[in-house]
């Protein structure tokens, strides 16, 4: 299982564009991709809807994991998306 | 059985809507087809709905319903472009969401019925946005209706969107009708609209005037109307008649082409019956809009909406961008007028380069127009060259005025700013009671005044243009809007300068007659509007003109304005008016 820890830098959170480009992106990967808050439970990052309830704010760190061939490349993108400010 | 001569009162017939309705006219013209109605509320689905046990068959249609809805949702993204692309593909990925998906196939699986299922599920999301309030909170509104779209695909119930285009042109029937809504209808697919709420400077009365198609507001009753039933709508009277008869249909279309060919036989520029000159003018928001106001025959611009160009934006355009839209409608009117307001932004139109202050419980009352472009004065030194620079080189006669002007300090700020630009017509915006009330002393510090009827209504009447309850008050026949114009008009004249209308007020042929006679020296108005009112003025003379505005001044309502004012324009009837 490989995973991430970004600290989210846009000033929307990862909510509006940033929040639809990250969940796209995860959908494309033909495993399970999920994203947690610091410390909280994970949610499917393909999910646009639980990503968006996840309320994630500028600023607070999340938690992005995945298993399967190609997870350090994904994991990498998203947390670029999820960084970016 | 045709029970309409018998006067029927069975109980059958009295459950029927009635035959006519009644509402305000604010579109001219008359339209016959179909209603469509537009339906905002979808009841919720019963608690406790099963279905027949063919749990894959059922989460087939639910599935179905979602993806049609996303679908649906991308292709009108797809044809609006822009920002609104952005919005409905963002609503289009929640239809699709996978985490709703498996909700809605363990409800199914449950017994739980399609349309029931799409509720819960959507409910536990709901529940999380609107707990975290703000932002996400928002969201609420555009997950409910993904979730309305669904369940009206599933239940077999209209949808709320409406459809883009149509065999047979229908007459949108509505409670009211939002921006998404309309986004992307043409005069071929609509045939008139009719709402039960809003008032003449609502979203559905602007936007059936720019199309150029009948509407009527404000008609109680509007949504009994039968889906599919046949609707005659006239966009003058304000009636509504349902089913009418061959010879009623035919009857209205006589008169509509009667009434074009009328409009078609006056051109060239505005004059009254006895040859005083009322230049006529279009409204625009950029270069795109100047094709419908050439052909229309405008004789210049009368307002043109600088805003359009920094809404929708991250930055603020650059001011070689600025330049080329400001140069491209300066060229369209060789020798013309070209009045451009400088950008009106403020709470109410937020801009993301320009944030606000702070909270504005009153956006209408808070800082906008000439207030907000005090606050950046870069934003304003760059538009303020940009359009010295597109006024240099052109034939047209530039004037720029500024919005929302309240004091004299105000007024003479901005006609410095504008000299020490290079730019020698300054105006101002006549839209504040406060403006009108001292107009005397304004129009020294300004070659020119520019009266905007929907804001000064607003203001006059404290009735605010969003909100649809006060409608009513949002009536520029108001005898102290009357007033006001006429003071207003009356400075500019003693001091030999201009005092145009470019409020919707200066659209309806009626009361462009009356402020002719107050002594409004121009109107412009949505290019559509432009021959109704150059045949209305060529009609009468400016004697007749003056004599409407006195009785108009001398009423004490809205309607009794309107009805001295007709009492003294004869020719009114041989416009269908």
């Amino acid at each position: 299982m490989a995973e991430r820890k970004v600290s989210v830098e846009s000033e929307v959170g990862l909510h509006a564009r940033p929040a639809a480009t990250f969940v796209q992106t995860a959908a494309k990967a033909p495993f399970d991709v999920t994203v947690a808050k610091a410390g909280g439970q994970p949610v499917s990052a393909k999910s646009i809807l639980s990503v968006l309830a996840l309320d994630v704010r500028q600023g607070e760190s999340i938690v992005i994991s995945a298993e399967g061939e190609g997870a350090d490349e994904v994991l990498d993108r998203l947390a670029e998306i999820a960084a970016a400010s | 059985m045709d029970r309409r001569e018998t006067g029927s009162t069975t109980p059958e017939s009295q459950e029927q809507a009635p035959r006519l309705l009644t509402g305000t006219g604010v579109s001219p013209g008359s339209g016959y087809g179909p209603a469509f109605l537009v339906v905002g509320d979808i009841p919720e689905p019963a608690a406790g709905s099963r279905h027949d046990g063919d749990a894959p068959a059922e989460r087939g249609r639910a599935e179905q319903a979602l993806d049609d809805v996303a679908a649906d949702l991308e292709s009108r993204g797809a044809r609006a472009g822009g920002e609104a692309e952005e919005v409905l593909g963002a609503q289009a990925m929640m239809a699709r969401d996978p985490g709703l998906a498996v909700e809605v196939g363990q409800l199914i699986d449950q017994g739980v019925a399609a349309p029931r299922a799409v509720f819960e599920a959507f409910g536990k999301y709901r529940d999380l946005l609107s707990a975290a309030g703000g932002y996400l909170g928002e969201r609420v509104a555009d997950l409910d209706d993904i979730r309305d779209r669904a369940i009206a695909l599933l239940a077999g119930l209209p949808m709320s969107g409406v459809p883009t285009s149509a065999a047979v042109p229908f007459v949108l029937v509505a409670k009211d009708l939002a921006p998404a809504d309309t986004a992307l209808l043409s005069k071929d697919v609509v045939a008139a609209f009719v709402t039960e709420q809003g008032g003449p400077t609502s979203h559905t009365a602007i936007l059936a005037r720019s199309m150029g198609v009948p509407a009527v507001v404000g008609c109680a009753g509007a949504t009994t109307i039968a889906q599919g039933a046949a609707v005659l709508v006239d966009g003058s009277s304000g009636r509504v008649r349902l089913s009418p008869d061959e010879d009623e249909v035919t009857a209205a279309r006589n008169a509509d082409e009667a009434r074009r060919a009328v409009l078609s036989a006056v051109t060239g520029p505005g004059t009254t019956a006895d040859g005083h000159a009322v230049p006529l003018l279009a409204n625009i928001g950029g270069p795109r809009d100047l094709d419908a106001a050439l052909a229309a025959g405008a004789e210049g611009v009368g307002l043109y909406r600088t805003e359009f160009l920094f809404l929708d934006r991250e930055t603020a355009p650059t001011p070689e961008e600025q330049e080329a839209a400001y140069r491209a409608v300066f060229d369209a009117f060789p020798g013309g007028r070209v009045v451009v307001r400088t950008l009106d932004a403020g709470a109410d139109k937020p801009l993301a380069f320009l944030p606000s202050p702070g909270e504005e419980p009153n956006p209408a009352l808070g800082e906008r127009g000439i207030r907000m472009f005090r606050r950046y004065p870069d934003i304003m030194a760059v538009q303020l060259g940009a359009l010295a620079r597109a006024a240099a080189g052109t034939a047209a006669k530039a004037e720029i005025m500024a919005p929302m002007v309240a004091t004299v300090e105000e007024a003479a700020w901005f006609a410095e700013a504008c000299r020490t630009a290079g730019l020698e017509n300054a105006g101002i915006m006549i839209e504040v009671p406060s403006a009108a009330i001292r107009a005397t002393d304004l129009i020294e510090e300004v070659d020119f005044f520019s009266i905007g009827t929907n804001d000064l209504t607003q203001y006059a009447l404290a009735a605010d243009r969003q909100v649809s309850e006060v409608a009513a008050l949002q009536d520029p026949w108001h005898p102290a809007v009357l007033d006001l114009i006429g003071m207003a008009a009356f400075a500019a004249t003693a001091a030999g300068k201009g005092c145009g209308v470019c409020g919707e007020a200066a659209a309806d042929p009626i009361l462009a007659c009356v402020l002719v006679g107050m002594g409004v020296t121009s109107l412009s108005m949505s290019a559509p509007a432009l021959p109704l009112v150059r045949a209305a003025l060529a009609r009468h003379t400016r004697e007749q003109c003056r004599s409407a505005a006195v009785g108009a001044r001398s009423a004490t309502s809205p309607a009794g304005a309107r009805a001295a004012a007709r009492a003294e324009l004869p020719e009114l009837g041989s416009l269908a008016l």
